[in-house]
């Protein structure tokens, strides 16, 4: 379908997006890459009547590492993250996660910063974003402000991001010594939506893992911490008892959604059998 | 009802394959229809125009994109290239060849958006193996031959590149 009739403005600095969002409020959408919003105004889902544009903002676009915060800008295109040997050294994570998003001509223009403030439970950079510990950077007409990933998706679709406000980076610690970072999803073909996927980072020592973090996509209406499974693979080597314990742990914890092709149950089985799978890969000798 | 006159519009200047060109267009209008019906270029298709079936892949600044989910507005100051492009270069002219070879096309409907995606993995990937072109190429959809000629035409390409065919031609750094 066509879309229906809008105005388009780019704006030509933050401050002049936020005027142009204070004076237009809910009529307004914000436009970067558009790899989402452009399919829903096709199909109608949306009637804004205005575009601002924000794609221009340079400083809000790029990738750098000051001390041990890895920053990459909002309007980093999620190609130029999966080709940074920058991402790759400091979160491999993110390196790993990008080929599993949409396709290559979808990835060259839809943003890091995009995919993070749409807050699609069905994405990978959300969950990554929570499994790496990472710090949101809001920006808004009176100044910066920071939210920690955790707080930050707050349910489907739904961000700690306040209208009239935007996205502007995402500050991640970079990867620490003896830390590993696993991600892995399971879909019907590359590149369509998760049925479930996960993102998983420990310290290692030998069969042992410390400071995990277990976060899944598409297994609720916001990335989802298994807490508990956590828990159950700490604490000693991983052995059988163990993983029987976390897979239990986790099958407990979660409470999916069922989606058209997939029940609870099996969306339960996918998330234990990616797990099983993470946990083999972080505990492999490199 | 809006009636199209109530439309806003845009002063748009793209370089399409190579002619820098200035259209008026509504705002909300999409870059395969700017080409289509302001350009007459016909060769770039719509599918689904929800970004799903790939039929539309044009180069946006040297990159593939979805031409449904680009705004000709947001074009403004770039350069598009398209399938019909005066000046093939010489890796496209090889898919072309190519698809035509291994019988990589039945009604043609999605071969420039194939081709369009096939070019930047050549140019990007050169050491691609089938595997990878599998999932590069899955972002593309066709519903009549199947893909495996497709793929076949796509490899074969590389194997050409790898022998040195396009030495002379070198891929543009990206952005």
């Amino acid at each position: 379908m066509k879309s229906p009739a809008f105005d388009y403005i780019r704006a030509e600095s933050p401050q002049h997006a936020f005027e142009l969002l204070a004076k237009h409020g809910d009529d307004a959408r914000v436009i970067a890459g558009g790899q989402t919003l452009l399919a829903t105004l096709n199909m109608r889902l949306s009637q804004p009547a205005l575009l601002v544009d924000i794609a221009g903002f340079d400083t809000w676009r790029g990738i750098a590492v000051e001390g041990t915060t890895l920053r990459i800008g909002a309007l980093t295109r999620h190609t130029e993250v999966e080709a940074s040997p920058v991402v790759a050294q400091h979160a491999p994570l993110l390196a790993q996660a990008a080929p599993h998003i949409g396709h290559r001509a979808i990835r060259n223009l839809g943003t890091f910063g995009g995919a993070l403030a749409y807050a699609d439970p069905a994405a990978e950079w959300p969950a990554c974003a929570v499994a790496l510990d990472a710090t949101l950077v809001i920006a808004g007409a009176t100044g910066e402000r920071r939210v920690k990933a955790a707080d930050f998706f707050q349910g489907l679709y739904t961000t700690a991001i306040q209208p009239g406000e935007l996205l502007k980076s995402c500050e991640i610690p970079v990867k620490a010594a003896g830390e590993r970072q696993d991600f892995s999803e399971l879909s019907r073909r590359h590149g369509d939506y998760a049925v479930a996927g996960l993102a998983a980072r420990a310290k290692v020592n030998g069969r042992t893992l410390s400071d995990l973090r277990l976060v899944l996509l598409s297994l609720g209406d916001r990335p989802v911490r298994a807490v508990k499974a956590e828990a159950a693979l700490q604490g000693g080597t991983i052995d059988d008892a163990r993983l029987v314990a976390a897979d239990a742990a986790l099958r407990a914890e979660l409470d999916p959604f069922e989606d058209l092709t997939h029940s609870v149950a099996a969306k339960k089985q996918l998330a234990a059998t990616l797990m099983r799978r993470a946990v083999a890969r972080l505990i492999q000798e490199p | 009802m809006k009636t199209p006159s109530d439309h806003p519009t845009r002063r748009v200047r793209v370089t399409v394959n190579g002619t820098p060109l200035t259209r008026e267009v509504e705002c909300r209008k999409h870059l395969v229809d700017f080409l289509r019906e302001d350009c007459g270029l016909k060769g770039s298709h719509l599918g689904c125009e929800h970004g799903v079936c790939g039929a539309c892949t044009v180069k946006l600044d040297g990159q593939i994109v979805r031409g449904c989910l680009v705004l000709a507005a947001q074009a403004d100051g770039h350069r598009v290239d398209t399938v019909e492009t005066p000046n093939p270069s010489k890796r496209l002219k090889a898919l072309q060849d190519a698809f035509v070879e291994h019988n990589a096309l039945q009604c043609g409907y999605c071969t420039p958006g194939m081709l369009m995606a096939a070019l930047e993995l050549v140019e990007q990937q050169p050491d691609a193996q089938r595997e990878q072109v599998r999932e590069w190429m899955s972002g593309n959809y066709c519903r009549c031959t199947g893909y495996h000629a497709m793929v076949d035409a796509v490899c074969a390409v590389l194997e050409q590149q790898k022998a040195g065919r396009f030495m002379d031609e070198p891929v543009e750094a990206r952005a």
